[in-house]
C-alpha cells in the first residue's frame, strides 16, 4: 500500500517516489537535497516542481527547507518553480527556507532579487535553528 | 503570470537574417581558437547538444568556473528562449546555435525563426510587485552575466558576447 495520508505528515515515510528530490526530517522540518547538479533540463524541471509542490499539496508539510548542497547551476526555469513553491508554502501557512547555496547561484538570486523574496541562510543548521 | 521573457510566435526560414544587424559579424575571421555551427531541433533539453562543448571549450581555453556559469547560464536562457518562445516546439523549425571561444573572449549568437519580439516590452522582473512572478528571469541574467547581448531589429536572433577584461565584466 502507497496510499498517501495529508492528514498524518508526522507518519511520513517518503511516501510518493521522489526522482529529483530527496526527502528527509529534522525534527519539524522538512528538509530536501535535490539529485541533480544541474537543475536546467526542461522535463526534469517540471518533475521537480511537481515533486516540490506535492510535498505542500499532499503531505501539507508546514516547515520546508530546500539544502541545494551539491546544485552547480539552476536556470530560471527552475528558479520558476522555487518562487511556485514559495507561494504555496505561504498561502498553507507553512514556512520555506534555503540554506547551502554555493556563490554563484547567490548571484542569480541576488541579480532577480529574489534574495528579498525567499529566507536564505549559510547552513542547514542555521536554517533548521530560523524555524 | 507575465509572459516569459522571448514571447516569440512561428514563421519564417533559418537564414543569414539575425546576422545582418552585427556590428562585427559571426563570419569575420578572429583570433578564434574553436568555433561552431549548430543547428538544434525545437526540442526540450536540446541545448545540451551545443552546451557541453562549448563548457567544455571555455575550460580548455582557460575560462574560470565562475565565468564559465555565467555564460552557461546565458547561452541556455537564449537556447531555451528560442525553443520554447520562438520556435514554440515546431519539430519542423530549428534553432541555430553559432559559438566563438577564445582564451579572452565568447561569442554565442543564438537564431529561430520565429516572428521576434520586442524584448524591450520585457517587464522589469525586480519590480516589487512582479518580484513572485514565476517567468520573465532569463533576459535579466544573459544581460547580467554577459558583456554586451544585442538583439537583431527582427527581435529572432540574439548575440551573446563576454569578454574576459572589459570594463563591465561580471
Amino acid at each position: 500500500m502507497t496510499a498517501i495520508d495529508a492528514r498524518d505528515p508526522e507518519n511520513t515515510v517518503p511516501m510518493a517516489t521522489h526522482r529529483r528530490i530527496d526527502v528527509s526530517k529534522t525534527g519539524d522540518v522538512t528538509v530536501v537535497r535535490f539529485n541533480d547538479k544541474k537543475i536546467l533540463d526542461e522535463s526534469n524541471i517540471q518533475e521537480l516542481g511537481t515533486e516540490l509542490f506535492g510535498l505542500v499539496e499532499q503531505d501539507n508539510r508546514k516547515a520546508i527547507l530546500l539544502n541545494f548542497t551539491g546544485v552547480e547551476f539552476l536556470s530560471s526555469a527552475a528558479l520558476g518553480k522555487l518562487i511556485t513553491l514559495d507561494r504555496k508554502v505561504k498561502s498553507n501557512k507553512g514556512r520555506l527556507k534555503m540554506s547551502n547555496i554555493r556563490p554563484e547561484i547567490l548571484e542569480v538570486f541576488q541579480i532577480t532579487k529574489l534574495n528579498k523574496v525567499f529566507d536564505i541562510r549559510d547552513e542547514e543548521a542555521d536554517a533548521v535553528a530560523a524555524f | 503570470m507575465i509572459r516569459p521573457p522571448t514571447a516569440v510566435a512561428a514563421a519564417g526560414t533559418l537564414n543569414d537574417h539575425g546576422r545582418m544587424d552585427w556590428p562585427n559579424p559571426m563570419t569575420e575571421s578572429q583570433e578564434w581558437g574553436w568555433q561552431a555551427d549548430i543547428d538544434l531541433p525545437s526540442e526540450r533539453g536540446a541545448s545540451r547538444l551545443v552546451l557541453d562543448d562549448l563548457l567544455e571549450q571555455l575550460a580548455i581555453h582557460g575560462w574560470e568556473h565562475s565565468d564559465i556559469f555565467g555564460v552557461h547560464l546565458a547561452a541556455e536562457e537564449a537556447i531555451v528562449n528560442a525553443i520554447l518562445h520562438g520556435n514554440r516546439l515546431d519539430p519542423t523549425k530549428k534553432v541555430r546555435v553559432s559559438c566563438r571561444v577564445s582564451s579572452r573572449h565568447v561569442r554565442v549568437e543564438v537564431t529561430d525563426e520565429g516572428p521576434g519580439f520586442r524584448p524591450e516590452e520585457v517587464p522589469d522582473c525586480t519590480r516589487e510587485d512582479r518580484l513572485e512572478e514565476p517567468g520573465g528571469r532569463g533576459l535579466l541574467l544573459m544581460r547580467s552575466f554577459m558583456t554586451r547581448i544585442e538583439y537583431n531589429d527582427r527581435g529572432n536572433s540574439v548575440l551573446l558576447e563576454k569578454k574576459l577584461g572589459a570594463a563591465d565584466e561580471k
